[in-house]
């Protein structure tokens, strides 16, 4: 079986549409959490295609984007600290904090440099003994794991020159203060494919539960997003409220069990600042007191400026689904990909720089 | 806050234009540089084609290339790309002292070969050797020159409503097969760079037709922005269909788990030809016989709609616009 072009079969495309328009009764508004969704309906054109019962929001499933400007401001002033290597995954360099970002920083002479994982962080750190790594611990339940098990392997190999700064979040306490809040009604989930890899069915079953809400995990192909939603018109229709899997070749019900031990290990939940929805409680990993000495937090004392968020930028309400990409006065105008005022539009994953890249206006 | 230079700045998209426009063409203004086509092209008593390019790329050896090579194509290609016959190159080294000989002398050997399968000659060089850390162990400059046929007269100004958009090949290649070298990233994959020297594949499309309105090749910025280029420079609409461009199955794997597009991942051996809609099925016939362009296709239309604009219809049927690339496509996160 051929993973990608398989999934992108325009025959099967067009049945799965015409299913979805023939199906579709009641006007129902879902919102795909994932950034990684939110591409993939951007770059098919999925939103036009849609029945106009149906509406699509994008959720603030982009790990960049949900990061509060104080903790960037924090990994910025982290990586002007004389000896400090900053390792980070690429999407992190061009986000802008309050006054800089990590990409000018490094022009200016930081030493930043992007990894493709923590193994790479590691070594750097085994590689230079008298310098202190720091990797920057962004994204979801997705990329936690594997960042748990590099600070057990730095352990193991007695690498002490190794720190991370956990900023790592939790995508279903996210969903529950969206919907807390009451902003933006919602009639259906589609759930994050890769976060769901390693947690499993069972925290959406809660969610969809407490809020009566259902939700369908689904995988990163247009067949795939399709098929999501033609489940949840399915569940809305017949009034019902239940998580299905969708994205089965990647997603069992249970989840990574080895992934989630591992997290568990070394991180606990806390709470956690979310651009745009503010402080969630129990939506962050904070690393244990058994492995304190990896934690950036407790090895350097970095006390930035206070944090400003940039003026007229609407990122917070467009990663809680209240506005649009378009609803913003910077869009496109003083806020574009190459001179990005808000996070949104730097990530590959954030909405306006999907709107802009993909056209809003065309592809939504 | 002094403003710096980014590495971004360099990537060939939107933020690589703005400098290039800003700084160097506002400064050095002149008709011919004004044109911003991948050669200047002057009248000295022949038709004259003349380029200059960089190349700093790491690994220095990666499946289907090494430095060498991708430098003596990529003068040669651009030279082409203006539909001259490429003639002489030159060639500059900068070495990071400590650089291997053996190294070295493979490079050059490299050079000798593709330099004689695309019919150029080195007739210049130098050589600088800058301390370790100075350098990436070897840079390479060159410049070059060719002579243009009577009546041949390619800009990427020159599209126009209703021409169709041809593409050599499959895109996407070069970039992957780099990044599956890279330190840190390596991944087993099969596929090699597609770097190669054009300029007798566009001799074959000339034969059949000179009436070849623009010709570029999708270099760093990928397939994306040489469209966009084009767009913008002919104050025209270019309207894609996602089914038509070829794509290798290894180039949507790795794209797929990187979280990069292939129509922003980089070639070396491609080119978009805009052609007039009567000659295209023999320009197109032309490409297909080269063995550089045998799975070349027509990929789309200049419209005279959203000018400026590159359109896509989707698989699904569906519209979207394919934007120019801002800086270096980053890897993302999850």
């Amino acid at each position: 079986m051929k993973f990608i072009t398989e999934f992108r079969r325009p025959e099967l495309a067009r049945g799965l549409l015409s299913q979805i328009q023939s199906q579709s009764r009641t006007k129902a508004r879902f919102m795909e959490f994932c950034g990684g969704h939110t591409v993939t309906i951007f770059r098919y054109g999925i939103r036009q295609a849609l029945p106009r019962t149906l509406e699509m929001v994008s959720g603030p499933g982009c790990p960049v984007c949900v990061t509060a400007s104080a903790d960037l401001d924090k990994a910025i002033a982290l990586s002007r600290v004389p000896g400090v290597i900053i390792t980070t995954f690429g999407d992190m360099l061009r986000v802008p904090g309050s006054r800089s970002s990590l990409e000018k920083a490094k022009a200016e002479g930081a030493d930043v440099r992007m990894v493709y994982s923590t193994i790479d962080a590691l070594r750097i750190a085994s590689d230079n003994p008298d310098r202190s790594v720091v990797f920057l611990g962004i994204g979801f339940e997705t990329t936690a794991p594997t960042v748990a098990a590099s600070v057990l392997r730095a352990r193991e190999r007695g690498i002490k020159n190794y720190y991370v700064l956990s900023l790592h979040k939790l995508c279903p306490p996210a969903i529950r203060a969206i919907l807390d809040s009451g902003e933006v009604r919602l009639d259906g989930l589609i759930c994050p494919g890769h976060v769901s890899t390693v947690i499993g069915a069972h925290p959406w079953e809660s969610v969809a539960h407490d809020y009566h809400i259902p939700g369908v995990i689904s995988g990163f192909e247009p067949l795939d997003i399709l098929q999501a939603v033609s489940m949840l018109v399915a569940q809305v229709e017949r009034g019902e409220a239940r998580v299905e899997i969708a994205y089965r070749r990647g997603v069992r019900p249970e989840g990574n069990p080895e992934a989630l031990r591992v997290m568990e290990r070394v991180f606990e939940t806390g709470p956690a600042r979310w651009r745009g929805l503010g402080e969630i409680a129990e939506s962050g990993l904070k690393i244990r007191g058994e492995y304190q000495e990896f934690d950036a937090e407790r090895a350097f004392n970095i006390v930035p400026e206070p944090a400003r968020e940039p003026e007229g930028c609407l990122c917070g309400e467009i990663l809680r689904g209240v506005k649009m990409p378009l609803d913003c006065s910077l869009f496109g105008k003083a806020c574009t990909p190459e001179h990005p005022v808000g996070p949104c539009m730097v990530s590959s994953e954030g909405s306006c720089a999907a709107y802009y890249l993909y056209g809003g206006s065309l592809g939504g | 806050m002094e403003d710096r230079i980014l590495l971004a700045h360099g990537s060939g998209g939107r933020l690589a234009h703005e400098l290039v426009e800003t700084t160097f063409v506002k400064a050095l203004a002149n008709p011919l540089l004004a044109k911003l086509d991948d050669a200047a092209t002057f009248d000295l008593g022949g038709k004259l084609a003349f380029t200059t390019d960089s190349y700093v790329v790491s690994p220095l050896f990666f499946p289907g290339g090494d430095i060498g090579k991708l430098a003596v194509c990529g003068t040669v290609n651009d030279l082409a790309m203006t539909g001259a016959k490429p003639l002489y190159l030159s060639l500059s080294f900068i070495i990071e002292e400590g650089l291997s000989r053996r190294d070295l002398a493979r490079v050059v050997d490299s050079i000798r070969r593709v330099a004689g399968e695309a019919g150029v000659e080195i007739v210049t060089g130098d050589t600088k050797v800058v301390n370790r850390g100075s350098a990436d162990g070897l840079f390479i400059n060159t410049a070059g020159i060719g002579i243009i046929a009577e009546g041949v007269s390619i800009s990427g100004s020159n599209a126009r409503p209703g021409d169709r958009v041809i593409l050599s090949g499959t895109i996407g290649d070069h970039g992957i097969a780099v990044l599956s070298q890279r330190e840190g990233l390596s991944f087993a994959t099969r596929l090699e760079s597609d770097c190669a020297p054009l300029g007798k594949l566009v001799a074959g499309m000339l034969a059949v037709s000179r009436n070849i309105h623009c010709l570029r090749d999708p270099t760093r910025g990928g397939l994306a922005t040489t469209l966009n280029e084009l767009a913008a420079q002919s104050k025209v609409g270019i309207r894609i269909e996602e089914d038509r461009v070829p794509v290798r199955e290894e180039v949507l794997a790795a794209g797929e788990m990187l979280g990069l597009d292939p129509l922003y991942i980089a070639n070396e051996g491609k080119l978009v030809a805009i052609v007039p809609p009567e000659d295209a099925g023999g320009i197109l016939e032309a490409v297909r016989a080269n063995k550089y362009g045998k799975e070349a296709a027509i990929i789309g239309e200049v419209t005279a709609e959203h000018p400026g604009r590159v359109v896509m219809k989707t698989s699904l049927g569906t519209s979207r616009i394919v934007d120019m690339l801002v800086g270096d496509p980053l890897p993302r996160i999850c």
